[in-house]
């Protein structure tokens, strides 16, 4: 009896923890460096993720996204960002650039080509 | 030669643009822009002739060049000349602003920018200032010079030494702007003038300090070396997958020596299935470790934990029983083990995963296609000699010419010789189109009989292709809508599955029978393994790239996604007249000859009198003249009578050609003619009298005829019941008599154009979801207040923006096409969803072991992960379906 309670509370509280940490917990967000050029730039690291992961840009400046892929896993091959019509593939090991203006506040997902791997964009 | 007054400019005076006559002086100039300016005030210009001029002329392309004088004549031997092509002016002044900031740099002693070509001259002191210091000026001013950047690759950089040599040599040669050479990529990136200097050139500089380039074909840049990778990625997960599969099977004959009992014992050994069973997780496995971890410090979980996640937890389970056996010994029964289980998993996903790299890769193959269309080649006439350089480097208004067979590299118009083209894979059109001078072409369409010179219109990303790739590209980045519900599961997918495979574990370790432990683990196992949010992912992108791309192969180009789902669900198709389900051209239909006159002096008459008319109608009666190779007369006398017709003489004989009322003004007896023409009109047909020497001599009828696919395009579209609208501004008697011939019931006649947008609405307030189609520059604002706006007939920007579906073909069965298109992607993206929610709601709770307790059905975590690999492999394949879809009967 006792190792069935164990075994229960241990399993509920993994339940919680999995949770918390996979959607719940705070994320450290990365202001993009505003160039003299007047362009806001950033550098994303691809590797089972996006680092960072969530990117903090103002309103109305060219944003300028330097994806580096490093891994040639396959979920990681296209980057989507779909408010912004953008799909784009990144092949290993190299710097695909993607630019646009975001003109309207708000949060931006972008995410691998089936949506499993994700970042946000969040535009002030 | 003589001076352009006005702009300054030497011109030749035979090929003068325009000349004026003033105080008994002729004067010449090189537009007639430049020669109205001068009638406006021609003592202004006369009084400032001393003092250099300086405006912007509009000079056609062709005198512009010809008359530039040539340096040495008139600047003495010092002054040197440069062309720089500008990109971005879009009036008139920014050409006179361009101008004017060049003018006034130092050593500079002309400098001339003609809005028409986009091009600067510029006459300069070499001593004084550099070319590049033009760029700034240019780039100062708001505009961008056209300059062309090339990577090439260098044989044998070793030193930062070699670099600072090969760039200093690059920045010497005349016409290179930048330079740049990495060590690393062993590469140098040069940013020229094109029409300074030529890729051989630069390449002759480069290795003129010792180094060799390597041969590239700017084209296949960023498309192979990705391919490469790919292609490598491919094998290396076939190799594991192999490897896998031998370890895999041993170790699952050897668990199940009681299937098989003439297994050799040794391989029923624990210890044997847990070594066997090690490489797979591991090494062969690795990869998913891998994805996990980055996922997890990420804060993100993928299918690649749930796959370690399940695999480990079997794998660690079955190690822990070999070396403990007495640990999980319930009841007297020695536990099992289960290797066979993860590694069979994992092998099983590898197999998924080899099967959907291979299927994803075909859903882009529209696009690669269209990419691979793009000639590397062109062979232009510069300076009167011809040369072969690469497509980039070909500037607008360059003089191409194009062989039998050849691919055409950019788009333009002809100039010279005829031809017949195949733009199949552009518009779909299989038939070749036959071209003269004056005719547009399209890049990347292939020439089939004639030689032919054209002038360049559109090179790099204007082109029509490009535009093209662009379109499709971003198409396939979009999202249908229909998607949304699947996008927000799968971002919270992973937790919960885990979630729900943690809580089986519990339910089954405490409620379940004995032993629990085993039934506890493996229905986690299949929990974890049986979900599969790669087919909730893949469903709508794969439809829509395939749907996107196939649509392009048939000259259809969808806006996006949005468009893709809106398009399923219309009700009303609305057109656009003229143009549009017409030809948009007149043509002579009907010829009526009284008092003895035959049909074709009629004609003869009636097109010679017109000869020198731009009247649409009198275009359509040259057209019919030449067509029955009738020759005309040069009309001795012309006047048009406005609203009326028009009066000529021709050899000393009055014609009049003109309505009714002209006749009777002109007391022309038409009466027996009458009856005819309100037949004609009735017919939607506009009558044209015509009299000779004062008697009447007949009647032609002119009308914008149906296209030949409108009739059944329409038919087709209301057979699949749609509603479909004829809009016009015509009368209401001319509309009716179109859209009886094109089978159409509703006509909204005699709708003035601003007034377009005002009837779709009205349309759509009645609840119905309307298409407009148009030609996609009149009738802009109609087709995007319409719930779908198909624009026909062309490739031209404007038209793309304004619309959600373009069909670069004039043809009317596009639109069938696109509207059949659009719902079977959407049916195969609905089946995908369906397949993918079905799956995963109805599998994990089945793997969850629902069924145990009514049928004491259990999925055996082996079978998940078969299901798995299925699951979103059929979803793929599914979607390549689209392909295969026919388009055109």
């Amino acid at each position: 009896m006792l190792v069935k309670i164990i075994v229960t509370v241990f399993g509920a509280g993994i339940i919680i923890l999995v949770n918390w940490y996979f959607l719940f917990s705070r994320r450290k967000t990365f202001q993009a460096e505003l160039k003299e050029k007047g362009i806001q730039e950033i550098k994303v690291v691809v590797k089972g993720g996006y680092s960072p992961d969530t990117i903090v840009v103002k309103k109305g400046i060219p944003v300028r996204l330097f994806f580096y892929r490093d891994e040639t896993a396959d979920c990681s091959d296209t980057i989507v960002f779909g408010d912004f019509k953008i799909r784009k593939a990144l092949p290993a090991f190299k710097t695909t650039v993607i630019e646009f203006t975001p003109e309207k506040e708000g949060e931006y997902v972008f995410t691998c080509g089936m949506g499993m791997m994700r970042g946000k964009l969040i535009v002030r | 030669m003589a001076k352009d007054l006005v702009c300054g400019m030497e011109v030749n005076k035979d090929e003068a643009a325009a000349s004026s006559l003033y105080k008994g002086k002729k004067y010449y100039f090189c537009s007639p822009v430049c020669k109205t300016k001068f009638d406006e005030n021609p003592e202004k210009y006369l009084k400032a002739s001393e003092n250099k001029g300086c405006d912007v002329n509009f000079g056609s392309q062709t005198s512009q060049e010809k008359s530039l004088p040539k340096p040495e004549n008139k600047h003495g031997a010092m002054t040197e000349r440069i062309d720089l092509p500008i990109v971005g002016m879009s009036c008139a002044s920014c050409a006179s602003t361009i101008q004017r900031n060049l003018s006034h740099l130092k050593g500079v002693e002309k400098a001339n920018v003609n809005f028409a070509t986009s091009k600067a001259t510029i006459f300069f002191q070499p001593q004084d200032i550099k070319p590049e210091d033009f760029i700034t000026s240019i780039r100062k001013s708001g505009y961008e010079v056209g300059t062309v950047t090339v990577e090439l690759p260098i044989k044998g950089i070793q030193c930062a030494s070699c670099v600072q040599k090969i760039e200093r040599a690059l920045m010497q040669t005349r016409g290179v702007t930048k330079a740049v050479v990495n060590l690393a990529t062993e590469r140098a990136k040069v940013e020229y003038l094109p029409t300074e200097i030529n890729l051989e050139e630069i390449k002759r500089a480069i290795e003129s300090t010792g180094y060799k380039v390597l041969e590239l074909s700017p084209s296949d840049e960023g498309l192979d070396p990705e391919k490469a990778i790919r292609e490598r990625e491919y094998k290396k997960l076939k190799t594991k997958f192999m490897v896998g599969l031998s370890l895999g099977l041993i170790v699952f004959l050897g668990s199940s020596r009681h299937w098989f009992p003439w297994i050799p014992e040794i391989f029923g050994n624990f210890y044997v299935l847990w070594a066997l069973a090690t490489p797979v997780q591991f090494v062969i496995g690795w990869q998913f470790y891998k994805g996990a971890w980055g996922a997890f410090k990420h804060r993100s979980a993928d299918m690649n934990t749930l796959i370690v996640v399940g695999t480990s937890a079997a794998y660690l389970y079955s190690v822990t029983a070999t070396v403990f056996p007495s640990f999980f010994k319930v009841g007297g029964i020695k536990a099992h083990v289960y290797f066979d289980t993860s590694a069979l998993i994992i092998v099983l996903i590898l197999l998924g995963r080899l099967l959907e790299a291979r299927a994803k890769g075909q859903t882009s193959d529209a696009i690669k296609k269209l990419m691979g269309l793009q000639p590397k080649t062109a062979r232009v006439i510069r300076d009167g000699k011809e040369m072969d350089i690469h497509v980039e480097e070909v500037l607008v208004s360059d003089i191409v010419t194009v062989r039998p067979g050849e691919k055409i590299p950019v788009d333009g118009i002809i100039r010279e010789g005829k031809s017949a083209v195949d733009e199949s894979m552009i518009t779909g059109e299989s038939i070749p189109v036959k071209k003269s001078p004056g005719s547009e072409v399209i890049g990347a369409t292939i020439n089939k009989t004639g030689s032919f010179k054209f002038q360049a219109t559109k090179v790099g990303k204007n082109t029509a292709l490009a535009q093209i790739i662009k379109l499709v590209q971003d198409a396939q980045g979009s999202k249908a809508p229909i998607q949304r519900l699947a996008d927000v599961i799968s971002g919270y997918f992973v937790p919960i599955v885990i979630s729900i495979a943690i809580a089986t574990f519990i339910i089954w370790f405490n409620f379940g029978p004995i032993p629990s432990l085993t039934f506890a683990l493996l229905n986690f196992v299949a929990v974890m393994i049986i979900a599969c949010p790669c087919a909730l992912g893949l469903a709508t992108p794969t439809a829509v790239m395939v749907g996107t791309g196939k649509g392009a192969e048939n000259g259809i180009l969808i806006k996006g996604g949005e468009s893709l789902e809106t398009a399923h669900k219309l009700d009303t198709i609305v057109f656009d007249k003229t143009g549009t389900l017409t030809k948009g051209e007149p043509e002579v239909t009907d010829i009526i000859a009284v008092n003895g006159f035959s049909e074709e002096e009629i004609l003869k008459y009636a097109a010679s009198a017109e000869k020198n008319s731009e009247h649409p109608l009198a275009e359509a009666l040259i057209k019919s003249a030449k067509e029955k190779e009738i020759k005309l007369f040069d009309p001795e006398q012309f006047n048009a009578i406005g609203g009326h017709g028009i009066e000529a003489n021709i050899n000393g004989k009055e014609i009049l050609l003109g309505n009714a009322k002209l006749m009777r003004d002109r007391q022309i007896e038409i009466k027996n003619l009458e009856t005819k023409a309100e037949d004609l009109a009735q017919d939607g047909k506009t009558p044209i009298y015509i009299s000779l020497a004062g008697r009447t001599a007949g009647l032609i009828g002119v009308a914008d005829t149906l296209k030949e696919s409108s009739v059944r395009a329409v038919g087709k579209l209301q057979k699949m019941g749609l509603k479909v609208v004829m809009l016009t501004g015509d009368n209401r008697k001319t509309a009716e008599a179109i859209a009886k011939k094109a089978g159409i019931d509703n006509v909204l006649s005699e709708v003035l154009p601003e007034d377009k947008v005002h009837e779709i609405k009205k349309l759509q307030s009645g609840g119905r979801r309307v298409a407009m189609v148009g030609d996609g520059i009149n009738d802009a604002p109609a087709l995007a207040q319409a719930d779908i706006g198909i624009a026909i007939g062309s490739g031209t920007d404007v038209a793309m923006e304004a619309s959600d579906i373009t069909l670069i073909k004039g043809d009317l069965s596009g639109v069938v096409s696109a509207i059949e298109l659009s719902k079977k992607t959407i049916r195969i993206i609905k089946q995908n969803l369906f397949w993918a929610f079905f799956y995963n709601t109805a599998g994990i709770p089945i793997a969850a072991g629902i069924l145990y307790p009514f049928f004491g059905i259990l999925l055996n975590p082996i079978f998940a992960s078969m299901a798995m690999a299925f699951s979103s492999v059929s979803v793929v394949s599914n979607s390549l379906r689209l392909r295969r879809v026919k388009l055109r009967d």
